[in-house]
Formats: C-alpha cells, sequence, structure tokens
C-alpha cells in the first residue's frame, strides 16, 4: 500500500513520532528527574534540568545500610551468566538430539517438552520451593541457577530445534562418513552453525533473568545477596517517596543494561519475536 | 512357581535392556545421553512438583508440619468462604480482559500504519519495542507509581485541561487503571508479531483487488483482517496467558498489599501472599490449580471460537 503523495507521508511520519514520544516520555522523565535536584523534580517540568547534579547517582548507589549497587550488580551479573551458561548448554543438547537423532518415544517427548512450556510457574513453585527448601538451597542462587543446566526453558529447546531443522542434512551425513560419531557431529558441525539460535538464547535469558523478581524475591532474602531488582524494592519500602530522585536514579541505571543488550543485538530480538511469538 | 515367574521377568528384563542398549533403529543409548539434562529437569522439576502439587491441593500444609488431607476443602473455601479470593478473581479477570484487547487494539493500528511502505520502519519498530521490553521490571513499577501520583505528569497533564484527579495508585478503582495502562504499554511486541503478518500477505491480493475497484478499508475489511487473523488468535492467546499470570507490577505498585483496599489484588498477588506470607501452601496450590484451570479453559475456548472466526489459508 504505497501512499498517494508526500504531504500524506509526512503526516503519517508525524504521528508516528507523537506516539513515541508520549510512549517513551515517562522513561525519559525518570531520567531527567533523577539528574534534577531533588527539590526540582515535581516544580521544574521541563525534561532539560535546569540544573544538574548527580548527587541522586552517588547517594543512591551507596545503597541501604551499607550494602552498595556494586554488591547488587555483581550479584546479578553472576546470576545471569550461570543462567546464560546453563541455558545455552543444556538447551543446545536436548535440541540436537530432538531434531536429529532418532530414538523411542521422541514424538511424544516433544510433546511432553511443548506441553511443560505451557504450565504456569504458580503450579510448580510451592513443592519447587519446598524442594529448595530441604535441600539447603535458600538466601542461595541455587534454587534459581540449577534448573536452568537441565533445559527447563522449553521455550529455547523449542527455538534451537527450528533453528537445527533449518541446517542441511548432508552436512551431518558428510561429518558421518568422515568418520564422526554424534558428540563430534554435535560440537563440530552443529555447534558453529547455530550460533544465531545460542545468540537469541543467551539475550534473552540475560533479559529475563535480569528483570526477574518473582523467583529472586522468593529465593534470596540475604542482604548481600541481592540483586538489583530486589535492591530496588528494598530501597523504595525503605525511603519511599522521600528519596525519589535516588530512586530514580538507580532504578534507571538498572535499565541500562537492558537496553544496551537491545541496541547490539536487536537484529535477534526481533527475529526472535516476529519467528516464535515471544514476549 | 515363584522362582521360575522371576526367573522369566529376569530374562525379560535382560532382553529389554539389550534392546534399548542395542536397538538397531537409532543410536542406542547415545540419544538419551544428550537428552538426560532435560530428561532429569522435567523430572524434578516438572513432573514431580506438578504432582505434588496437586496432592497439596487437597491438604492443608503450612511448611513445617505435614500435609493434612481435607480433600475438596481449599476449593470450596475459595469461592464460598474467601471474599478477597473472590476480588482477586474480580480483579484480575477485569485486568486481562480490559488489557489484552486494548493493547492488541494499538499493537495492530500501529501495525498498520508503520507498513505502509514508508521510511525509518525499523527505527520506529525498535523504539515502540522498548516498553515490551522492561515494562515487567521493578525500575518501570517503581516509576509508575511517581507517574500515576497525586502530583505525577499524568495529574499534571490532565491537570492543564482542567481535571482534577486524585492519586491514581492511592485511589481504589482507579489504582487498576495504572496497571492496565502499563500493559497496554507494552504493545510493541504483539505489533512486532503482526508487522511479520503483515508482511506474509502477498501484494497480488492488494493489486488484484485495486484492479477491481477496492477502495483501502474494502481491502482492510476483506484482506489484511482476515489474513492476519491467526495471527490475532496468537496473540490473544499469548498475552491472555501472560497478563492472568501477572505479578510484578502489582506487587510493587501496591507494595506487596494489593491496595488501597484489595484493588490491585491480583490472583498471584494473593496466591503469594497465601503461599509465603502466611505458609498456607495447600491452599495456594489450590488456588495454583484453579489459575492453571481458568487459562487452559479459556485458551480452548479462543482455539473453539476460532472456528468461526479465524482464516486459515490451505
Amino acid at each position: 500500500m504505497a501512499l498517494a503523495n508526500r504531504y500524506q507521508k509526512i503526516l503519517l511520519h508525524t504521528l508516528i513520532i507523537a506516539g513515541v514520544v508520549i510512549m517513551l516520555y515517562p522513561i525519559l522523565w525518570m531520567l531527567s528527574s533523577s539528574l534534577k535536584p531533588s527539590e526540582l523534580i515535581f516544580t521544574d517540568n521541563s525534561l532539560w534540568p535546569k540544573k544538574v547534579t548527580m548527587d541522586h547517582y552517588i547517594k543512591g548507589w551507596a545503597g541501604i545500610s551499607k550494602t552498595t549497587f556494586t554488591t547488587y550488580y555483581l550479584n546479578s551479573i553472576t546470576l545471569v551468566a550461570i543462567a546464560i551458561i546453563g541455558n545455552v548448554v543444556s538447551c543446545s543438547l536436548a535440541a540436537y538430539a530432538f531434531a536429529r537423532l532418532e530414538f523411542k518415544a521422541k514424538k511424544l517427548m516433544f510433546g511432553l517438552m511443548l506441553m511443560t512450556m505451557m504450565i504456569p510457574l504458580h503450579v510448580l513453585v510451592i513443592p519447587q520451593y519446598i524442594m529448595f527448601n530441604k535441600l539447603d538451597w535458600m538466601n542461595t542462587i541455587l534454587p534459581i541457577v540449577v534448573p536452568k543446566f537441565f533445559a527447563t526453558e522449553g521455550f529455547f529447546v523449542f527455538l534451537t530445534v527450528q533453528f537445527i531443522r533449518s541446517l542441511p542434512r548432508e552436512l551431518d551425513q558428510a561429518a558421518t562418513v568422515d568418520g564422526c560419531g554424534p558428540f563430534r557431529i554435535y560440537t563440530k558441525v552443529i555447534l558453529p552453525l547455530i550460533v544465531p539460535a545460542i545468540v537469541t538464547t543467551t539475550i534473552f535469558t540475560f533479559i529475563w533473568t535480569w528483570n526477574d523478581f518473582f523467583s529472586q524475591l522468593l529465593y534470596l532474602t540475604g542482604q548481600e545477596k541481592l540483586t538489583v531488582t530486589l535492591a530496588l524494592r528494598i530501597f523504595l519500602d525503605a525511603m519511599g517517596e522521600s528519596a525519589l530522585g535516588s530512586l530514580f536514579a538507580m532504578s534507571f541505571l538498572s535499565i541500562v543494561p537492558v537496553f544496551l543488550m537491545f541496541m547490539f543485538f536487536q537484529r535477534f530480538i526481533v527475529e526472535g519475536i516476529a519467528t516464535s511469538g515471544i514476549k | 512357581m515363584l522362582h521360575k515367574a522371576q526367573a522369566i521377568l529376569y530374562l525379560k528384563g535382560v532382553r529389554m535392556m539389550r534392546r534399548v542398549l542395542t536397538r538397531r533403529r537409532g543410536e542406542g543409548l547415545i540419544p538419551y545421553l544428550f537428552l538426560a539434562p532435560w530428561l532429569i529437569g522435567v523430572l524434578a522439576f516438572s513432573a514431580i512438583p506438578i504432582f505434588t502439587s496437586l496432592y497439596l491441593s487437597f491438604t492443608n500444609y503450612n511448611f513445617i508440619g505435614t500435609p493434612n488431607w481435607i480433600g475438596l476443602r481449599n476449593y470450596l473455601t475459595m469461592f464460598t468462604d474467601d471474599p478477597q479470593y473472590l476480588q482477586s478473581l474480580k480483579v484480575t479477570f477485569m485486568y486481562v480482559f480490559v488489557a489484552v484487547p486494548l493493547e492488541l487494539a494499538f499493537a495492530l493500528g500501529l501495525a498498520l500504519l508503520l507498513n505502509r511502505g514508508i521510511g525509518g520502519l525499523g527505527t520506529y519498530r525498535s523504539l515502540y519495542y522498548i516498553p515490551s521490553l522492561i515494562g515487567g521490571s521493578v525500575a518501570i513499577a517503581i516509576l509508575w507509581r511517581q507517574v500515576f501520583g497525586a502530583e505525577g505528569i499524568v495529574n499534571q497533564t490532565l491537570g492543564v485541561f482542567g481535571f482534577d484527579m486524585p492519586s491514581w495508585i492511592g485511589t481504589p478503582g482507579y489504582a487498576v487503571w495504572a496497571l492496565i495502562l502499563l500493559k497496554v504499554w507494552q504493545f510493541g511486541s504483539p505489533m512486532i508479531i503482526f508487522l511479520a503478518g503483515l508482511k506474509q500477505i502477498p501484494s497480488d491480493f492488494y493489486e488484484a483487488s485495486s484492479l477491481d475497484g477496492a477502495g483501502r478499508w474494502k481491502q482492510f475489511a476483506h484482506i489484511t483482517l482476515p489474513m492476519l487473523t491467526p495471527i490475532l488468535l496468537f496473540n490473544a492467546i499469548m498475552q491472555m496467558i501472560s497478563s492472568f499470570q501477572a505479578f510484578t507490577p502489582a506487587y510493587i505498585i501496591s507494595e506487596g498489599t494489593g491496595g488501597p483496599v484489595n484493588s490491585t489484588l491480583f490472583y498471584t498477588l494473593y496466591l503469594y501472599q497465601n503461599g509465603f506470607g502466611n505458609f498456607q501452601m495447600g491452599y495456594a496450590s489450590s488456588m495454583a490449580w484453579v489459575l492453571f484451570i481458568i487459562i487452559g479453559v479459556f485458551t480452548w475456548l479462543a482455539f473453539k471460537a476460532s472456528d468461526r472466526w479465524v482464516h486459515y489459508d490451505n
């Protein structure tokens, strides 16, 4: 549907840009407020601060009762890094078996995997909580990261299976002729070719684990174990609106890593959503 | 007699093991080595928990003692003796069935605007996607408390037009709208899926219909919309499933209480309060199962009704 004339085109662009501004205004307002002296946050309405201060960032970073945001960021980064390794390794192994190997009950198991994707977390979380408590894993990251090493996020298995299926089988056959077994085919042929699927898995694991609140709220309780999201919530409860500038400063900082991931890996994210329909 | 039976069973077992180990079709045990992590995961983190949770839902269990079998009592209490539970159902249904249609309407509208062959599609698409990227985070929920606060930017803007509004977050009847708008704000991800769908519609359909003299509105009603219905169904189901389970925004915005006056008491928030606040784990398990059933029923209904309005192109 090409547009009739230039005038219409300009109108359309204006409309779309106006939409973008309205949508992103709250985020810009948060950034701008975090840079304003406290007394100006609700009085100075312009997005461009009359006076810029880094105070909120310095005060905010100092955190609550002696633990600084350095600790919280290190905790979040560790959690995310281990989760990524777990998902990439376990999901690609399972995906290779589903996409390329022959075994009994393959269809049944594949169906089972799709079914596990549909079970709401809340149905599983209570027994899991009881189990992790029995294992004495409370207040550690184990309840969050260990399941990732067992391909529990079926979505990534599914995504990788689809990707492997699109690769020509002749590659595996050639490797078999050269005397490669399934393990060498997996490491030498398949893994190098599924890098885009691995990148997609990495990005989404990063974003989801970074933003995740529910499981971190359940399992991480000690002050020194808190992640960035949990620290923000404690910050809100402890300071309320009295330290709004710092609260905004730390909130804004916490979404920066996600923004950066998005900027650098946009293509993978947009394709990931468009082809598989995830969030 | 017994020995003979045991011997037969033993031999059968050996034969089965041998068959598993040396199966012709396929690669014997090797596939199971690749699958081992997943298999263990399914068993430990899905299969066993799901049956345990079903069992717990028929018990009274406070996390410290042993579960006490009470039959259907949890389920009966929910619907006959727990006004807060009914309130959480009401709030959640309102949230899902207002926010999702609105979100999808925006997603479709913007996708249609962006799909009209204008430049800068990639940039616009990314900018509109940003809210979906971070909308579920604690940071944005914290921001939302201020945006919809007494002096927040929403009320300041409405003030310019002469509306004097109370704090949305602090007023029952308003608070849930702040949450609904937070969901609608994240229309970027269904929009991307609509855009992908729009690209699949062959352009000769439009060319042929313009030759027949169809106007833009007719083209939309007879080509675009019918061709998009499978995607609309998909988006509707995915968004519905995820919003039934929404937790973080309600938790942060009401500081864990579901207030004011339970007006943002989302289902999962009440489940969390029961299961992990009061450690009523039996009751919380039965709540989880009812949620599972509700999601299942609505997904089934959506598929069932789809025969009537979803156009599959064979």
